[in-house]
Formats: C-alpha cells, sequence, structure tokens
C-alpha cells in the first residue's frame, strides 16, 4: 500500500480509458503515451531498496573496498536499464502512430476510427 | 449507450489492478529479499551490484547493465531505431513531384 | 513556414552551442555521471529543433544536407555492429571488452563504452533530427 504503486495502476487505467472510449486518433495516441508511463513508474518502482543510494559509484567510495559498501547501500541498477529501452523504442511507436495519422487524415479527411472503417476505396 | 461495455471493462481491469497492487506484492522497498507468496527467490541485481565496477571499470552501473551486461538487447534496438526512422521518412520525403 | 519573433530569434542564436556543449558532455561522460548514449544525443537533436522552430525551415542558419544526415545515422548503427563483431574474432564473445578497463572514476576507463556510447549517440541524434526535419518540411510543402 505505497503510492508509487497505487498510482502507476492509476496510470495505467486512465491511458486504458483513453485508448479505448475516444474517438480521435491523436487522442488515443496520447493515451498510449500515459499507459506507458505507468508501467515505466511500476517498473523502477519494484527495485527501490529502503534509504538507498543511485547506482552510481559516488567520489568518495573509489577506493579498493568499493563492492563492500557501495553494494549494500544502492538501488537495483536492472529494472531501469530495461526502462531505458522501453522508451526508446516507446518513441519509435509514436512516430510512426502519428505519421500514420497524419496520411490517414490527408486521404480519408477525417480522424474518427469509425468513419475510416466505413469508407472504403 | 452502446459504450458502455468498454466502460465497464476499463473499470473492471482499474480494479483488479488496484486490489492485486495493495494486498499481493512484496512490501516497497525490500530490494534483495523478495517474497511473493511462498516463492523466495535470490536476486541477480545484487550480484550485478557487487562485481560490475571491478568487472567493466565503469563507474556507472546502470551503462555498465545497458552496454555490459545487456550489450546484445542494446544493439537490437538501435536497429529498431533505424528502421522505425527509415519508415517515417519513407512516408514523409519520398512524395517529391506529387501534387 | 514562418518563424517567431526577433527576441526569440536571439535567444535561441545565443543558446544553440551552450545546449550544444551540454549534448556532448552528458555524452562522453555516460559512465562517469547519469546519462550516456541515448540522453546526450536527444538533447543534441533537441538544439537543432529549437533553431528551425525559432527561425522557419527555409531561413535557418544551420546548413543541412539530408544526404550527409542519412549517412551520419547509418555510420553510427554500422559501428556498433562491427565492434560487436570485432569481440568475436578477439575471442571475448559479442561486445566484449577490446579497449583497457582502466582506473575506476577515470574519463579514459571502462573499456568498449566510451567508444559505444559516442556512436549510439551519433545515431539517435541524426535520427531524430530527420524526424523533425522530415515533418516540418511536410506542413512547409503542404502550406504552398
Amino acid at each position: 500500500m505505497s503510492l508509487n504503486y497505487v498510482v502507476a495502476m492509476l496510470l495505467i487505467a486512465l491511458g486504458l480509458y483513453c485508448l479505448l472510449l475516444k474517438r480521435n486518433l491523436i487522442k488515443m495516441v496520447i493515451g498510449l503515451g500515459v499507459m506507458t508511463d505507468g508501467i515505466h513508474l511500476f517498473l523502477i518502482s519494484m527495485g527501490y531498496r529502503e534509504g538507498g543510494i543511485a547506482a552510481i559509484v559516488p567520489a568518495g567510495m573509489l577506493q579498493d573496498n568499493v563492492a563492500a559498501g557501495f553494494a549494500s547501500a544502492a538501488v537495483d541498477p536492472i529494472p531501469q536499464a530495461l526502462v531505458l529501452t522501453s522508451i526508446v523504442i516507446n518513441i519509435c511507436i509514436v512516430a510512426l502512430a502519428l505519421s500514420m495519422a497524419i496520411w490517414i487524415y490527408r486521404h480519408y479527411g477525417t480522424l474518427d476510427p469509425s468513419e475510416i472503417r466505413r469508407l472504403r476505396e | 449507450m452502446r459504450r458502455v461495455v468498454p466502460f465497464v471493462a476499463v473499470l473492471v481491469v482499474g480494479f483488479i489492478l488496484l486490489f492485486t497492487v495493495v494486498n499481493y506484492l512484496p512490501p516497497f522497498g525490500s530490494f534483495p529479499q523478495r517474497k511473493l507468496g511462498a516463492f523466495e527467490n535470490q536476486s541477480v541485481g545484487q550480484r550485478i551490484l557487487e562485481n560490475a565496477p571491478r568487472e567493466t571499470g565503469s563507474a556507472n552501473v546502470v551503462t555498465s547493465v545497458v552496454w555490459d551486461y545487456r550489450g546484445y538487447d542494446t544493439m537490437g534496438e538501435c536497429t529498431i531505431l533505424f528502421t522505425a526512422v527509415c519508415g517515417v521518412l519513407m512516408l514523409f520525403l519520398a512524395t517529391r513531384g506529387e501534387e | 513556414m514562418a518563424g517567431m519573433t526577433t527576441i526569440v530569434r536571439t535567444i535561441s542564436r545565443l543558446l544553440f552551442p551552450f545546449m550544444l556543449l551540454f549534448g556532448v558532455y552528458v555524452l562522453i561522460h555516460g559512465h562517469l555521471t547519469p546519462g550516456g548514449g541515448f540522453q546526450g544525443g536527444v538533447i543534441i537533436a533537441a538544439s537543432f529543433v529549437m533553431i528551425w522552430l525559432a527561425y522557419g525551415l527555409e531561413q535557418s542558419p544551420i546548413g543541412f544536407k539530408l544526404f550527409r544526415t542519412e549517412v551520419l545515422e547509418a555510420i553510427g548503427g554500422l559501428v556498433i555492429v562491427a565492434v560487436g563483431v570485432v569481440g568475436i574474432v578477439a575471442g571475448v564473445g559479442v561486445l566484449g571488452h577490446v579497449l583497457p578497463l582502466g582506473t575506476l572514476g577515470n574519463l579514459f576507463s571502462g573499456g568498449n563504452l566510451p567508444l559505444l556510447n559516442i556512436c549510439v549517440g551519433i545515431e539517435v541524434a541524426a535520427s531524430l533530427i530527420l524526424v523533425f526535419y522530415a515533418m516540418l518540411r511536410k506542413i512547409a510543402w503542404d502550406e504552398k
């Protein structure tokens, strides 16, 4: 029952609402972005240590016994690497989705997904 | 109105997610010890934190995970970025002389 | 496409080299401070986009050539794969360390990491500049 998890789930639910119930392609892409933010927040919150420092060796610990003091005080580095890759893939998805939305508007004259389904040419 | 079913589906999914998060996850801030019901696992992140500054020689452990321990995934991600930009350029810059 | 007022143009022209320098700093110190290849590349691309939005695409003071940027993006991706193959040939596995490891905390440390960061920074910066150039040119073409 912590604030991070609850807000992440609320963001996922709100993004799902935008993705399912809006009648505009650009608003659906915005909902996709909100849902992705919720997922990233949840992943990073899973790797938190109570009172930990960031996963970078600070300048005061650069001696021989780095492993002893650093490895028991740092947070998990693996979810942060996963989220970094996921953010870059999200850029590619949103760029292609918006480009296709621009092309659909030029061809059909409307951005409503139910209208696009009916006009077949 | 005919859009009741998606709205109810979103509400049901939201309630299921919130219920699971409040009751069935390990407590927030318990990084190396994770107990999910009766299943307790050792974490790979702890072993990476112990060995990474000595094995890779960089002070940033996240960068060493991205490029050294998971370097193959990052190489695939560069390919994804290149392909997506090829797709966008094909949509926009290939219509010279049209209309 | 029309640019912005004189105040915005002057401030953008003054800020452009500092934004570029900050992006290069985040890119090169990727193995010592938070940051790295992807983050530094995005900051470099954002500085170019700021100049285009302030001046308009036709009157921008940046000499931009399409073919040169496309070649740069391809070279960035190719060098990463080449470093991976060199790792296989040298016997340390895909993307294994072929440069010396060095002492912790130095700028010249970390084996392959600084070279890989620079290459992916070039690729990401060129990719985002190309995407924004394509979309801005379509807007300029549609207005005519």
